[in-house]
């Protein structure tokens, strides 16, 4: 029983994981209508921004983040002025094609920059603090908050500021954005900024569990692709939920089920299972065209 | 002079010429001349295992300096060619094909992982070409009598196995032994070898065997697997990512089991001190090469030359990966190769001298040797056990070597 | 002559000679590059198969790697296990992934556009595991693979002085294929099939509204679509003598996908261009860095790309279109965002 209860936890801190990296890829398709493949590279170079700032410059913890979530949306956006910009009006395939390119250069980059040899990560939240309980560790509770607390500033985010509000405007009809006076081509490198951001928080909060190297973030991507599918990719607090079913979904299935074999073939086959039955999701909008 | 004298003379002085030139004969086989030796190496530059195409690097590093300071081998500057495969056995195929058939080189050496070499194994040996020091621990490349032109180099993964069990049944014989390993024929070797080392006893002593794959983002839920088997003893057979978050999470869950860890993942630099050097400690091991990041070698010779090599040829290279040790001593030996083969640079003559090695480079640890024969195709096969205490490894016990060395 | 005539005539010689050209290139060149022309030739079909899925029907697919791995494993265990002779496999390996593609195609009924491309990413990275499960392991070879033998070419002769051996036989026997399946799928895609597909991508309400019945329709896209993969993938496994589950990492998928994109979408000669590129571009790649090919790799690609945002073909079309004003011409092009 406790070793039960002990893997329904350890994939709720799991869940944490890919809900983070979840709610960077809702952000950006929020914004932009795309799913960025180079979500989780930009992430972890981000990571190492961070790291070469905390070990080699000596900065404090929580200096070196804002730091480097300031740097990352500079960039976000940057990239999305100076890549995306000309391909926007290009088929949907190619801004796919431009993302994997981004990805390999983010990862090749990473690996000729800051060597492949694992790095530990310094978390803000000391094992011996209050924190810690029995099945979760001191900085598995501290990045839940982190995430909720970033969840919270997203919505709000998105519901009450007019920035939000044209921002999604932009994403849903562009036309009529730009005929009400948005300028949409800005609003989508906010949100590529912001997604950025995102994704630099998520990957320090995710480096100091699974130690920071240039393919840190491979694996748990497609995980987080699933949570955000799984929870609707429209909906951010959809995401995170989708995170947890997925994490502890892996855990109990490779766990008790299946073996960690086909671990991977089973939760994913579950999660195509579902998205068959629920299409847009659990908790996404169910859109439905008239004719 | 009689007609029977002349012809006598001049066959005289033709059977001197040609047997003077054979005595003096230079003997060459493509990619081989006066002024240069062409040898070819296929790495993963890219791609999943793109973490050790440093080894890559540090080789073609070292060869540098041998041509920099020694003006080559017997006056023949080293030209190394060296090609990406991305660790994917088809551009495997296509890569080595190229260096044999359009690049010509001598030999080809320490291509790297099992699947790779398993491409390229057969159309190696069928074209007559060497492929030495594959950089695997798989056991099949110890095989000269249908594999005459293929060789290993490192010590292989189910002798390390064997020796762990071997240790388990020594010291622990009513031992729980839970294991975790990467699914794939590395990690599949390591648990053969442990399994055939403990015999019978293998079924009633494993508890638990559970793997994981390099896309797992964590191992947190084998590690609790693992724990909850009531495994009191832990063969960790996982890659230095992996390793550091297994030992992390055991320290964290509160499981202090005998912890076996395999030699991959060894390093002080690159996977105990991220996963914290109090949670290592206690933790055993077999080693063969000098660990960089080992406090207890700052002082010694060889480690201080390897690190005056690397600020001069290597400068953007790690100085904590053991990859790069690795790197150097292939080098080292196929430098070795060349100069036991002096101006008979024939792949035949190469694949002899390559299988009458007895020597050892300075990066292995005192009592390792590198030691070939024409039966014996595994060149360093003798590790010892190694145990941490918190700040460096110690070795205890006797250097296993196997019967022919 | 009218400029139709004159098109016409063009492309009959253009089409001779590159005809003459490919029979005669195996023996103007080192065993080698008839290697990596081979290559060339197995991946145009690979990319011609996703092609006819995601250019011309807009399912897209990032698992048709998966496909391509089926299709060489098929072709390995039967001519490693059961004895079977190379060029048998290739109806099998057709057979087998048109009955996989066609189950494939019915949740993906359901799913659109990223539900899909994650669906069939996840297909592409369940394979390796499942090729490696060891329960499997008597026919896979788990993780060791399947070696497999070269054919052998039933006759030799000389040419250009250059012997008639294995690597051209093979090359010869890949490019008949390929021009079967080539013009295999030219003649389903430009009547009415082909009509159907495009409007199901395009205007998938319409197109049930005029009768065209979607379901069925879309799986046996999937289907035919798997079966060309498929088939390149035993092709594939012939010519490099190998299959492990390494082989078929989700990358295979990804480039796949890149070399329909390279190419042109909803192009049937665009899957050569493609081809070309992935193989041959990483190569490059390799050749200016050592320390990072990958992101040359990545350069080039996106640097492609704004060069000609609709794939090489789209930029001979427009060429085209240009030597040709005044004329109406059908596109099969996807319509731009």
């Amino acid at each position: 029983m406790d070793a039960f209860l002990h893997q329904i936890f350890s994939g709720l801190a799991n869940g944490c994981i890919y809900g983070s990296v979840a709610l960077a890829l809702v952000m950006i398709y929020q914004a932009t209508h795309h799913i960025n493949f180079a979500q989780g590279e930009m992430a972890t170079f981000s990571t190492f921004i961070a790291w070469a700032l905390i070990t080699q410059s000596g900065m404090s913890y929580w200096l070196a983040f804002l730091v480097t979530v300031g740097i990352s949306f500079a960039a976000g956006l940057a990239i999305q002025r100076i890549v995306l910009r000309p391909v926007e009006k290009a088929p949907v395939l190619t801004n796919v094609i431009v993302f994997i390119g981004l990805l390999l250069i983010f990862n090749a980059l990473a690996g000729w920059i800051f060597e492949h040899t694992v790095k530990a990560f310094p978390s803000p939240f000391p094992q011996q603090s209050g924190l810690a309980t029995k099945y979760f560790s001191a900085h598995e509770i501290g990045s839940l908050i982190v995430m909720l607390v970033v969840l919270a500033a997203l919505y709000s985010f998105f519901r009450f500021t007019p920035v939000g509000l044209a921002m999604r405007a932009a994403a849903q009809n562009p036309e009529s954005a730009r005929l009400v006076g948005i300028r949409v081509s800005w609003m989508l490198g906010m949100g590529w900024g912001l997604a950025a951001a995102i994704g630099a928080v998520a990957g320090m909060m995710v480096a100091p569990i699974v130690f920071l190297d240039p393919n840190m973030m491979a694996g748990i991507l497609l995980y987080g692709f699933a949570a955000a599918l799984l929870g609707g990719i429209d909906t951010a607090w959809g995401a995170v939920i989708g995170g947890f079913i997925v994490g502890v979904l892996e855990n109990l299935l490779g766990a008790y089920v299946i073996g960690t074999e086909l671990k991977l073939t089973v939760a994913l086959v579950l999660i195509v299972g579902t998205l068959t039955l629920m299409p847009s999701g659990l908790f996404g909008k169910h859109v439905v065209t008239r004719v | 002079m009689k007609l029977k004298h002349l012809t006598l003379a001049v066959a005289g002085i033709a059977a001197a010429a040609i047997g003077f030139s054979a005595s003096a004969q230079k003997k060459y086989d493509a990619g081989a001349n006066d002024k240069e030796i062409k040898l070819g190496d296929i790495k993963p530059y890219s791609g999943p295992a793109s973490a050790y195409g440093t080894i890559g690097k540090a080789i073609s590093a070292y060869f540098d300096k041998v041509n920099a300071e020694e003006g080559g081998v017997n006056g023949r500057k080293i030209k190394l060619i060296s090609l990406d495969d991305g660790y994917n056995p088809a551009r495997t195929v296509e890569q080595a094909r190229k260096l044999v058939e359009e690049e010509e080189v001598l030999f080809v050496f320490n291509p790297l992982g099992t699947p790779p070499n398993t491409a390229i194994h057969r159309y190696m040996n069928q074209k007559k070409v060497p492929q030495l020091f594959v950089a695997t621990g798989a056991t099949k490349w110890n095989d000269p009598k249908n594999f005459p032109w293929t060789m290993g180099w490192q010590p292989n993964y189910q002798t390390e196995g064997r020796i762990y069990a071997q240790h388990i049944l020594e010291t622990k014989p009513n031992a729980k032994i839970g294991i975790l390993f990467q699914n794939d024929d590395y990690g599949k070797d390591y648990v053969k070898g442990m399994e055939d080392g403990l015999g019978d006893k293998a079924k009633t002593m494993i508890v638990s065997k559970v793997s994981y794959e390099v896309t797992d983002p964590t191992v947190d839920s084998q590690m609790v697997t693992l724990k909850g088997s009531g495994a009191d003893t832990f063969f960790n057979v996982t890659t230095p990512k992996f390793a550091a978050q297994a030992i992390k999470k055991a320290a964290e869950i509160g499981w202090k089991p005998a912890h076996y860890l395999n030699n991959v993942s060894a390093s002080v630099g690159s996977v105990l001190t991220p996963a914290g050097l109090e949670n290592s400690t206690g933790l055993i091991t077999t080693q063969y090469l000098i660990d960089p990041t080992d406090p207890q070698f700052q002082n010694d010779k060889n480690l201080q030359d390897w690190k005056a090599w690397m600020a001069k040829y290597y400068p953007s290279g790690d100085l904590k990966d053991a990859s790069n040790v690795y790197g150097y001593s292939v080098a080292q030996t196929v430098v070795q190769v060349l100069k036991q083969a002096g101006d008979n640079l024939t792949r035949e003559n190469i694949m002899k001298q390559a299988a009458n090695l007895n020597f050892t480079v300075p990066m292995l640890l005192p009592g390792i040797n590198i030691k070939t024969s024409a039966t014996d195709f595994a060149p360093i096969e003798r590790e010892q056990l190694a145990r941490f205490d918190g700040k460096t490894w110690v070795r205890f016990g006797k250097v296993y070597a196997p019967a022919n060395d | 002559m009218t400029s139709a005539d004159l098109k016409k005539r063009v492309l009959w010689i253009g089409g001779a000679l590159l005809l003459v050209a490919l029979v005669v290139l195996p023996f103007l060149v080192k065993n080698y590059r008839v290697f990596q022309f081979n290559l060339v030739m197995v991946y145009a079909i690979a990319i011609l198969g996703l092609n006819i899925l995601t250019g011309f029907n807009g399912q897209i697919s990032l698992g048709h790697g998966a496909f391509y791995a089926v299709g060489a494993y098929a072709a390995a265990i039967l001519m490693d296990r059961a004895g079977w002779p190379y060029w048998a496999t290739l109806p099998v390996s057709g057979a087998v992934c048109f009955v996989l593609g066609f189950l494939m195609g019915f949740p993906a009924l359901r799913l659109g556009g990223h539900y899909l491309a994650l669906a069939t990413f996840a297909f592409a990275l369940a394979v390796p595991q499942l090729l490696k499960y060891k329960h499997l392991e008597g026919y896979t070879g788990g993780v060791q693979g399947i070696v497999l033998t070269k054919p052998e070419p039933p006759f030799t002769f000389r040419f250009l002085d250059q012997p008639f051996n294995a690597d051209r036989w093979l090359y010869f026997f890949t490019l008949i294929v390929a021009l079967l399946m080539f013009w295999l799928a030219w003649n389903l895609l430009r009547g009415r099939v082909g009509r159907a597909l495009i409007a199901i991508r395009d205007h998938p309400i319409a197109a049930t509204a005029m009768g065209i019945n979607l379901p069925m329709f879309k799986s046996l896209t999937f289907g035919v679509s798997a079966a060309f993969t498929g088939v390149a993938g035993a092709l594939g496994a012939v010519a490099i003598a190998f299959v492990s589950p390494d082989s078929f990492t989700v990358f295979l998928s990804i480039f796949l996908l890149v070399g329909v994109v390279v190419g042109g979408l909803a192009s049937i000669a665009g899957a050569v261009f493609g081809a070309i590129f992935i193989q041959f571009v990483p190569n490059i790649a390799d050749e200016l860095s050592k320390s990072a090919p990958a992101a040359i790799y990545g350069v080039l690609l996106i640097g492609l790309v704004y060069l000609m945002p609709t794939g090489v073909m789209g930029m001979v079309r427009r060429f085209w279109a240009r030597w040709q004003p005044g004329v109406a011409r059908p596109s099969g092009q996807p319509p731009a965002r």
